[in-house]
């Protein structure tokens, strides 16, 4: 249960920066070591390490150093969540002003009609 | 929806606030009753294939609307909207939140603040609804609550949200 309560605010800033969306999408195929998944990017080292402490805040992905490796995992529940919801919320708002603009058309021709 | 109509669906990260813009083909007094009238709010409030039935409504600053939004299979989800502020074809501001079929607020979940304003756009009316959970941690709650529910189902699309990131 530690951490559980992940702050959406993170997870949507950690997702807002292209050099963490690369290291999620990297994570998607598998855990991977910070050297692994630094290679790609032509970032200094702190640089890169301050990228995957914002994405570990966010609770989008999760480290555990073995020896002298630190390898990294993709915690998909997180992100899936909440990117979920707030696809589910766009959607309800669609279907209900849809059924909004329906009864606007109704009321208004009934209008005219009397 | 009218290809025409303007709509918006934004989201802020910073405030846990989403902030949904849309334009209606309607006079502001017409578009504003079918927000504030429990008779029409019936007619359209549930997403579908949701309904809306209204239990009680008093649409006046400190009174509240309670209503019920019940799925095809019967299950039913009770809601309480109360309303804060009115400056009638406006704007409202209202609290809303989960009860029971009773009205009695469910403690354990946070509510959400909505605040609502109605402008002319020539012969059309723009509404533009701005929803807020008071921290970042209300907002995961409910998120965790659709979860439990099988309201948000988890997993199923997030393969296809991956490739997006690519």
């Amino acid at each position: 249960m530690e951490n559980y309560s992940v702050s959406l605010t993170n997870t949507f800033h950690a997702l807002a920066d292209p050099t963490r969306r690369s290291v999620i999408a990297r994570l998607s195929s598998g855990s991977a070591s910070i050297k692994e998944l630094a290679e790609p990017f032509d970032l200094g080292l702190p640089t890169f390490l301050k990228h995957i402490k914002v994405l570990e805040n966010s609770g989008l992905i999760e480290s555990k150093k073995v020896g002298r490796v630190r390898t990294c995992n993709l915690k998909r529940e997180t992100l899936a969540a909440a990117e979920k919801w707030f696809d589910e919320q766009r959607t309800s708002w669609e279907s209900r002003y849809e059924n909004l603009d329906n009864l606007l058309t109704n009321i208004t021709e009934k209008d005219y009609e009397s | 929806m009218k290809a025409d109509l303007q709509f918006d669906f934004l989201v802020d990260k910073e405030q846990n606030t989403m902030t949904i813009k849309r334009e209606f083909a309607a006079k502001r007094q017409l578009v504003w009753d079918c927000h504030t009238k429990s008779e029409l709010l019936d007619q359209w409030f549930a997403p579908k294939p949701l309904t809306t039935k209204t239990k009680f409504m008093d649409f006046r600053e400190g009174g509240h609307w309670h209503y019920v939004m019940v799925s095809p299979d019967g299950q039913e989800y009770w809601g309480r909207m109360d309303y804060q502020t009115i400056r009638p074809i406006e704007n409202y501001t209202s609290l809303d939140g989960f009860c029971d079929d009773s009205g009695a607020l469910n403690p354990d979940l946070p509510r959400s603040n909505w605040n609502v304003t109605f402008k002319d756009i020539g012969t059309r009316t723009l509404v533009v609804s701005i929803i807020s959970y008071q921290s970042s941690e209300a907002l995961q709650q409910i998120i965790d609550m659709g979860m439990k529910e099988g309201l948000t189902s988890t997993l199923e699309r997030l393969d296809e949200l991956l490739l997006t990131f690519n």
